[in-house]
């Protein structure tokens, strides 16, 4: 530790070079303090989002093309105009559920900087005049919940939340509440319902957005936490300074976990748009290789629910436009590495397992069909696969996900790359991530399944006795 | 049906190349249907809001921006929008949807009571797979486990529609099951210790589009196509809920709600779908029985032996010592019949179909009326003025519920205690018993100064000014008999000084079975046919009927109170029960013991009738005679005779030509048919009751408007000055009347006796709640449970009517304008 308190190094987050707009204060012990958080910069921003007319903040936000950090990427400025004018009260709800495989992202901001995504809730809250805002972090997390809490009894204590904000005749209430550990409800209509205190299962579409009926039937703005955690930075540095990072169509920052088979996994820091995965996966600055130099097998660009990406695609930049048209998504920010040791099947089981388990039972195709996924599979992975497997896998999938599911190029096999997003027979979009793996793993290495499903040694022969 | 689809043009929309005129804010799925293209569905419920679970739906839709898969229950119409049902796509879909469902679903269709009228069966011959790919194991659970004491849930078979769940949650407000776990792991169950234990579950058995959901009267009984349907009507209470008798081999097994868009929209409360197990109990009265004189008992006899005694009894008796009470059981030709007997053949007028439970008929055949929809109406202001209609009248509930928590209808309500509406109402008024009077006096009062004075009948000032806010324009009135522990007086005046706003109309809410109908027919001391007074009806019967009354009789108190000094020489009990359903039980057993003979018709030995019957006349059930019913409306629909009566049972009409006939006179009629022209001959009212009427609108039956009877001037009756607890008795869904106690199903379902208090009234009872008290009155007393009841007023003991071994009436006076009581612990 140097003598200033920073750490140049902590556990799941590394201190990379670079712009540092949301993980500046990570190296600090005492990040998450209000003394700390003040001391360097912090709550300027929204001292400087209160001098203006609530019209001038949202116009900054808006043109800092701030894009949504929670899986959809969609730009939190344009999100917030879809308040319908007049229908009072508005609510904001921030979205700290995270559990996409491979995402650990939101964690470490709610743990090491509460504060910044308080003075991001708070921007938001002023910018779109409304008085009060849910925390909704994920059940298991608990030292997040614990650090928020402590940050809001502080910001409450000091008067930067709560009645008369900074002298102002702003008020807000923040109140943090917490999941009892469902996935699903970080889709945010789930969330919703879980707030209001009913079983964590997404709301139909139309309306298309909680921002026309959300919480409590009343126009509600979800947003990831990160997005908010951002907020703090472009009011006090300006929409221009954030927009000088990052490419220009995805500006600034964003927080990429990269996990599985690197030398040195974390979370980063990365200029959003220029940065290319080759980078982020090799870079010295980075992820710094594959471990024990092993060859790269394929990695998942966004999250569990990403189709998966291959060697040949490691140029793409990471920013949501060209990485969408290749097939996937950046989605949560989670790259996860697989190295030639990885089994597809056991992968892609592990995967589907996951989605299976975390369906809400809602509806058909994802209830039945996610599980007989995974029954399937295991059934392979158990050496008793049958040769129409494969293709029932595939037909499975269809049935969740009609029509050609997104993937990666592969000119090797004579495969163009389809295009994101899936189209879905489902009520949400989880039904169709569990298709993910599945299609991924089958166009590319449909040879181990073949051999999973014909090697007699995978075949459990009960010992004579 | 209950789709938001409104007014306005029609919406052009393209199914399957076909031009299609769809209705504005109309669902696809309906606008397909109603134009005969049929989408497979499950979850889908008309009645219901749509929540697109099961995706059986899917159709392909086209808004101009591609064609996309859409579950079009969740979709509603837009201009030019196109739509492909059979698409590649969409067969796809459905064919895998189905597939996914049957994969964990179990082959008991051999075994299952749904087979043959099962949604999943039948949709997956249409839309399935001919064959499963899968091959493991499906998911097994215990099956089945009872929900509740009638309900069974076999998890195996259920497809997790959420049609029970939702119904349970948005329509009957007992959300008592729920979904559990997550992934292919949920399932259907309730929670801990909370049975399922709705007044309404058996429609989630009917809804329930698998064989998951069985009750326990038809359980194994029989395969759907061994079963015949006619359409009826419920017969337990007054709503007149439309249903279908369904019935193999001369015995009825099962009854369905029949979706009647103007009544009860296919739902029934279980006492209506299950009641008819009494019907065909071992208690049931299969022919005559007469009194033993030398053993006392109630022995068999001929028809020609029981009808000979009933007649030389009425035959020794002056017109005016003979009294006939009841015949809220009968279908109105019955009780056209039996009016015709009593007032046109016997010539005396004490008759009276209710026995003190109800409201003056006078009043309330003069009211102006309101129909279901009427009141129901989106946006309305609907007061609700008597008892509990969950209790009484369940399926009217479900339609007021739906109305306050669906279409914005603001409910007030005036009653002895809180409610099931309770929870809804935007206004609770609770007077102290016996001056609901006052309580309304002191509200018009403030709705026209637009401020109240102060407090009344107990209700303080500022509930009153607010109930009096929303009085400020038109509203309807659902009127009821509220507690049974003081007369209706108070309450009848309370209602007289409504109908006197000009606007304000009425559903009147008597709950007795087709009560309705018997007014109509007559049934009551000063009535004609027709909503007709007596004497104002003289001249019309005088060619139909041999006599007619000279002067109003007695209502039934004052048959009673007659019958118990000696006074009435044969007392006819048309399915009447006096011991347990008159408000006095001393007065009821005086006058059974006092009255010359006791002539029974009935279907059961009930306690008056084992009591004092010197005769029992076995009539026949609901199912098993033709004739109609009407109900609180004034809506007029069949009853369909679906099995033979048990033995020599006859229906009352033939028992009352046969009676005539042994009195030296012709009724003049030989079927229903010819009662009902008779009917339209005799009475202005039912003209509209022809056979062509009839058979237009089976369903929705024939409305019967309009009366030739004046409000008549109702005084209220002074408010009680006293200072003691006064006694609320209020009817609850199951008590211990003679129909329950012969329904297995429902048996055991009445609550044991409970005391309920207000909180703030509880310093006055020197007793503990949870423990045993009594309950006393200078007239007799009763053990009950203390409960502590915020819904109770302060100065009021709250007891069910007929609560098994503690029944209310052994406390009350007849007549007395409330019924003071103490409560001390035993
Ligand atoms: C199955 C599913 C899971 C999701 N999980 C999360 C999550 O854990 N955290 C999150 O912020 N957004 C999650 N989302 C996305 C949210 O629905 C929503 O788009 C997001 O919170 C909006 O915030 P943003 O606009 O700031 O990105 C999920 C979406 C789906 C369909
Ligand atoms: S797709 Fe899965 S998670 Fe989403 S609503 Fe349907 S069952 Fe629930
Ligand atoms: S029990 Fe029947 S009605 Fe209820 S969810 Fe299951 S299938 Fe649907
Ligand atoms: S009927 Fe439309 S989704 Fe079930």
């Amino acid at each position: 530790m140097a003598a200033d308190g920073y750490v140049d190094h902590a556990p799941g987050y590394v201190a990379n070079e670079g712009p540092k707009i949301v993980t500046g204060r990570f190296g600090y012990e005492d990040s998450h303090r209000l003394a700390r958080f003040e001391a360097t910069g912090g709550y300027e921003g929204l001292l400087r989002a209160l001098a203006l007319a609530p019209g001038a903040v949202h116009q900054q936000v808006r043109d800092a093309i701030l894009l949504g950090r929670g899986g959809a990427g969609f730009p939190a400025g344009v999100k917030w105009g879809f308040l319908p004018p007049g229908r009072y009260p508005y609510y904001l709800v921030v979205n700290g559920d995270e559990s996409e495989p491979g995402t650990y992202k939101d964690r470490l901001l709610m743990e090491r900087d509460p504060h910044q995504l308080i003075e991001g809730c708070l921007i938001a809250c002023y910018a779109l005049g409304l008085s009060q805002c849910f925390l909704y972090v994920r059940g298991e997390m608990a030292l997040a919940q614990e650090r928020i809490a402590a940050a809001l009894n502080e910001a409450y204590e000091a008067g930067y939340a709560g009645r008369r904000i900074c002298g102002t005749d702003f008020s807000v209430d923040v109140v943090l509440t917490w999941g009892a550990g469902a996935y699903i409800v970080g889709e945010e209509t789930a969330l919703i319902e879980s707030l209001e205190g009913n079983r964590g299962m997404p709301r139909l579409k139309p309306p298309y957005f909680p921002a026309a009926v959300g919480l409590y039937g009343q126009p509600t703005i979800v947003n990831n936490v990160e997005t908010l955690s951002n907020l703090g930075w472009i009011m006090a540095n300006g929409a221009d300074a954030y927009r000088r990072h990052g490419s220009e169509s995805s500006p600034g920052t964003r927080m990429f976990a990269v996990s599985g088979h690197v030398r040195r996994p974390g979370v980063y820091e990365v200029e959003h748009g220029v940065t290319t995965f080759r980078e982020l996966l090799y870079g010295d600055n980075f992820a710094r290789g594959i471990l024990h130099d092993r060859e790269l097998k394929a990695f998942i660009p966004g999250g569990g629910s990403a189709p998966w990406f291959f060697p040949e695609h490691l140029d793409l930049p990471l920013e949501a436009k060209p990485v969408g048209a290749a097939g996937s998504m950046l989605g949560s920010g989670a790259v996860v590495v697989m190295d030639e040791t990885t089994d597809a099947v056991d992968a892609a089981l592990r995967l589907v397992r996951f989605f299976a388990r975390e369906s809400c039972g809602k509806c058909t195709p994802c209830r039945e069909g996610t599980t007989w996924l995974e029954r399937i599979l295991q059934r392979i992975a158990d050496g008793r696969g049958r040769p129409s497997d494969i293709d029932l896998l595939l037909d499975v999938s269809d049935n969740i996900s009609p029509g050609p599911y997104p993937a990666a190029s592969d000119e090797a096999r004579g495969l163009a790359a389809v295009a994101f997003p899936p189209r879905q027979t489902t009520i949400c979009p989880l039904g169709p991530s569990a298709v993910a793996p599945v299609v991924s793993t089958i166009r590319r290495f449909r040879s181990e399944y073949e051999a999973r499903i014909t090697r007699r040694d995978a075949i459990p022969v009960k010992a004579a006795s | 049906m209950t789709g938001p689809a409104g007014e306005g043009p029609a919406v052009e929309i393209t199914v399957d190349g076909a031009a299609v005129a769809a209705r504005p804010g109309e669902l696809l799925i309906e606008a397909c249907e109603r134009n005969g293209v049929y989408i497979p569905r499950f979850c889908y419920h008309p009645r219901m809001a749509s929540v697109g679970m099961c995706r059986m739906c899917l159709v392909t839709v086209d808004t101009g921006r591609g064609p996309s898969l859409q579950p079009s229950c969740m979709v509603t119409v837009a201009e030019a929008m196109a739509v492909e049902t059979e698409s590649a796509a969409a067969v796809k879909a459905q064919n895998g949807v189905l597939e996914f469902l049957l994969i964990n679903h179990p082959l008991d269709c051999p075994v299952c009571d749904k087979g043959g009228e099962c949604p999943l069966q039948d949709q997956t011959m249409a839309y399935g797979p001919g064959e499963s790919r899968f091959v493991e194991e499906k998911r097994h659970f215990e099956k089945p486990i009872a929900i509740s004491a009638t309900v069974h849930l076999d998890r195996e078979r259920c497809i997790l529609c959420d049609r029970c769940t939702r119904f349970a949650d948005q329509v009957a407000g007992d959300p008592l099951i729920s979904f559990m776990g997550r992934g292919g792991a949920t399932e259907v169950n309730t929670f801990a210790d909370e049975p399922f234990a709705s007044y309404f579950s058996g429609n989630t058995v009917q809804i329930c589009p698998v064989g998951a959901l069985t009750a326990e009267p038809y359980r194994f009984k029989a395969r759907p196509w061994d079963l015949t349907e006619a359409v009826s009507t419920a017969w337990v209470d007054s709503v007149g809920a439309r249903v279908s008798v369904q019935s193999s081999r001369n015995r009825v097994l099962r009854v369905q709600g029949v979706d009647a868009d103007a009544v009860n929209w296919g739902w029934l409360t279980d006492k209506e779908r299950f009641g008819f197990e009494a019907l065909d109990s071992d208690g049931r009265v299969t022919g005559p029985l007469v009194r033993d004189a030398a053993t006392g008992a109630l022995v068999p006899a001929s028809w020609a032996d029981a009808a000979t005694r009933a007649v030389e009894a009425l035959s020794r008796a002056p017109a005016e010592r003979v009294a006939v009470l009841g015949g809220a059981r009968l279908t109105n030709e019955s009780q056209y019949a039996w009016a015709k007997l009593a007032k046109g053949v016997i010539g005396t007028d004490n008759v009276d179909a209710q026995l003190d439970d109800g409201l003056p008929p006078e009043l309330v055949l003069s009211l102006p009326r309101a129909t279901i929809d009427e009141v129901c109406r989106p946006g309305g202001v609907i007061v609700l003025l008597g008892g509990d209609p969950k209790e009484e009248l369940g399926s009217l509930y479900l339609r007021l519920r739906h109305a306050v928590v669906s279409d914005g209808a603001t409910l007030i309500e005036i009653t002895p205690r809180a409610t099931g509406l309770s929870g809804l109402a935007a206004h609770s008024l609770h007077p102290r018993p016996g001056e609901t009077a006052e309580l309304m006096r002191a509200l018009l009062a403030a709705a026209a100064t637009g401020a109240a004075d102060g407090g009344a009948a107990g209700c303080d000032r500022a509930a009153i000014a607010a109930a009096a806010a929303a009085l400020d324009g038109e509203f309807t009135v659902v009127l009821g008999r509220g507690s049974l522990a003081e007369t209706a007086d108070s309450a009848a005046a309370a209602a007289a000084m409504l109908a006197g706003r000009g606007s304000v109309r009425f559903l009147p809410v008597l709950r007795r079975g087709n009560v309705n109908g018997a007014f109509d027919a007559g049934l009551a001391p000063g009535l004609a046919p027709g909503r007709t007074l007596l004497a104002a009806g003289t001249d019309r019967l005088a060619g139909i009927w041999p006599r007619v009354p000279a002067r109003p009789g007695r209502d039934a108190r004052a048959v009673l109170k007659a019958a118990s000094v000696g006074e009435i020489d044969v007392l006819v009990l048309l399915g009447a029960d006096p011991l347990n359903d008159f408000s006095d039980r001393a007065v009821a057993a005086n006058a059974l013991d006092g009255a010359g003979s006791v002539i029974a018709v009935d279907l059961f030995v009930n306690d008056s009738a084992a009591r004092a019957a010197d005769v029992v006349l076995a009539a026949a059930g609901p199912t098993e005679t033709e004739g109609t019913f009407t109900n609180i409306e004034g809506r007029v629909s069949p009853m369909a005779q679906k099995v033979t009566p048990p033995g020599t049972a006859r229906a009352d009409w033939m028992i009352a030509a046969d009676l005539a006939r042994r009195l030296g006179a012709d009724l003049g009629f030989a079927s229903p048919a010819e009662i009902r022209s008779e009917m339209a001959e005799a009475s202005e009212l039912h003209r509209a009751l022809t056979p062509e009427a009839l058979a237009a609108s089976p369903v929705e039956g024939v409305m019967l408007a309009g009366t030739q009877i004046p409000v008549p001037a109702v005084e209220a009756p002074v408010a009680p000055g006293s200072r003691g607890l006064r006694l609320v008795a209020t009817r609850t869904m199951y008590d211990d009347g003679v129909m329950l106690r012969h329904c297995p199903s429902s048996r055991g379902l009445a609550r044991g006796p409970e005391a309920r208090v207000n909180p703030a009234a509880l310093y006055r009872i020197d007793a503990r709640p949870s423990t045993t008290v009594r309950v006393s009155s200078a007239r007799g007393h009763l053990d009950a449970t203390l409960v502590v009841d915020e819904g109770v007023p302060v100065g009021a003991v709250a007891v069910g009517w007929l609560a098994p071994g503690a029944p209310a009436n052994a406390l009350i006076e007849a007549g007395s304008p409330v019924t003071e009581v103490t409560v001390e612990a035993r």
